[in-house]
């Protein structure tokens, strides 16, 4: 196994796109070392992308956040501005493991280890979050939901990697929140969760939103009948009832030791109320018992 | 690793203070260069998948599973482990608690929970009791049941800050 790691994306892209093996990114590690230490891959190349600076980095941008692929759970909580802009997102990257893994653990690695249970993904999908890839042609830029195709599975072709995450500006009105469903309290994997985020006008009539649920499906989902639900309305029980019902019925779970698809479905519908009462408070300027 | 590597990498660090330099194989985890190269078994080996803490180790301040990250991603990192708590023959309070406390029974776990209280406590010199759960929870015992660990960290923390206040 080779180790590389270069200081431009350019250079990331090149490595990655030459090899002839296997080539893997190194984000934070918390996923790819489990992998080959358990000999789920073996890489020839491993390409560590960190000493890339934009892939490091918070800033301020087009009123909204960058937010580098490569920044840590523990450093996006640590960001206060980011925190109370986004609460959803960073409560949503809180919840991935422990603190050691916080330490480590990365939105862009979250993404592209391409688990259905990803927690930061709803919230990101939610947010309208848009992901910047670089490649050996140059980089693009795509929604979130566009990135994971299936478990283990990416729209990425051969060289390419996410560099980092463009967060829409968000404002007073706006509001959003990430909720997952776990046997526990902490230290454990999505059996449902859920990302809303949602904006109301000066009446409180809801002029947008975006609901995405996370392990119900083979990737997670941007569930536009849930929105269509909340939108125009003052997001009152009716609306909630019926946005709850279409979360639940966009889900196409499989069975496994964490739950069984009739309970993911009808925990689906639960998570997504309870998310977007979150999501609403928020938008409406109070503070939920959520983590921050 | 089952892996093998051609080329070993020169990594230069620092462990506890001390500059390092030392060849590593890039496969190897800072796990593996900590105990295997560098001699230093205090950290302890695991599940060596994160779930356990048991290598938890401090880099440049931040708290990690030393299994979780390549030895040659150290390379000009400062590493902070378990052999770097006690100052000589003194232990660190929490050391000397966890003693008070009969914090321990295997042992096996100690270190990387120590490692991990010491992160808390420079973080937060005056956590709650949820808050040193919390913190922890990536930190497994089998023995103790959590509570006399527990104790013996909020017990170290007012110790701590005590001593500031005396100072």
């Amino acid at each position: 196994m080779r180790y590389e790691a270069p200081e431009t994306a350019e250079r990331a892209a090149q490595l990655l796109a030459g090899e002839a093996g296997i080539a893997r990114v190194l984000a934070g590690g918390t996923d790819l070392l489990v992998q080959m230490r358990t000999d789920v891959i073996s890489p020839d190349l491993v390409v560590d992308i960190k000493k890339i600076g934009e892939v490091r980095a918070i800033k301020e941008e087009a009123g909204g956040f960058r937010v580098g692929a490569g920044v840590t759970g523990a450093e996006l909580k640590e960001h206060a501005k980011l925190r109370a802009t986004w609460p959803g997102i960073v409560e949503a990257a809180n919840l991935i493991g422990s603190t050691q893994v916080q330490g480590r653990a990365t939105l862009g690695g979250n993404l592209c280890n391409a688990s259905p249970a990803a927690d930061s993904v709803p919230a990101l999908i939610a947010a309208g979050a848009r992901a910047t890839i670089a490649g050996p042609n140059g980089r693009r830029e795509i929604p979130v939901e566009d990135v994971v195709t299936g478990v283990r599975k990416l729209s990425l072709g051969k060289g390419e990697f996410v560099t980092s995450f463009l967060l829409p500006p968000k404002g007073a009105g706006q509001g959003d929140a990430y909720l997952r469903f776990i046997p526990r309290t902490e230290m454990d994997i999505a059996v449902v969760g859920c990302g809303v985020a949602l904006a109301l006008d000066a009446s409180g009539t809801c002029t947008s939103a975006r609901l995405s649920l996370g392990a119900v499906a083979e990737r997670a989902l941007l569930v536009a009948d849930a929105a269509k639900a909340l939108i125009g309305s003052k997001v009152d029980a009716a609306a909630i009832d019926k946005a709850a019902a279409a979360a639940s019925a966009a889900c196409r779970p499989i069975d496994d030791k964490r739950g069984t698809k009739e309970f993911r479905i009808k925990i689906a519908g639960v998570l997504a109320r309870r998310t977007i009462e979150n999501a609403l408070a928020r938008a409406q300027g109070k503070t939920v018992k959520g983590l921050y | 690793m089952a892996q093998t590597s051609a080329s070993k990498t020169h990594v230069v660090m620092r462990v506890n203070g001390d500059p390092i330099e030392v060849l590593v194989d890039p496969a190897d985890t800072v796990l593996d260069v900590l105990r295997n190269q560098l001699n230093m078994t205090g950290t302890k080996e695991g599940c060596s998948t994160g779930d356990c803490g048991a290598c938890s180790v401090t880099v440049d301040g931040r708290l990690v599973c030393s299994c979780l990250m390549l030895g040659v991603e150290a390379n000009g990192k400062s590493i902070g482990t378990i052999e770097g708590l006690a100052a000589g023959d003194s232990l660190h309070p929490l050391q000397q608690k966890f003693l008070e406390h009969a914090a321990l029974q295997c042992g096996i776990c100690t270190p990387g929970v120590l490692v991990a209280a010491k992160a808390l406590l420079e973080k937060n010199p005056d956590p709650s009791e949820t808050e040193v759960r919390y913190w922890l929870a990536g930190n497994l015992c089998r023995c103790t049941g959590y509570d006399k660990i527990i104790r013996a960290v909020m017990d170290a923390a007012a110790e701590m800050r005590g001593a500031k206040v005396r100072a």
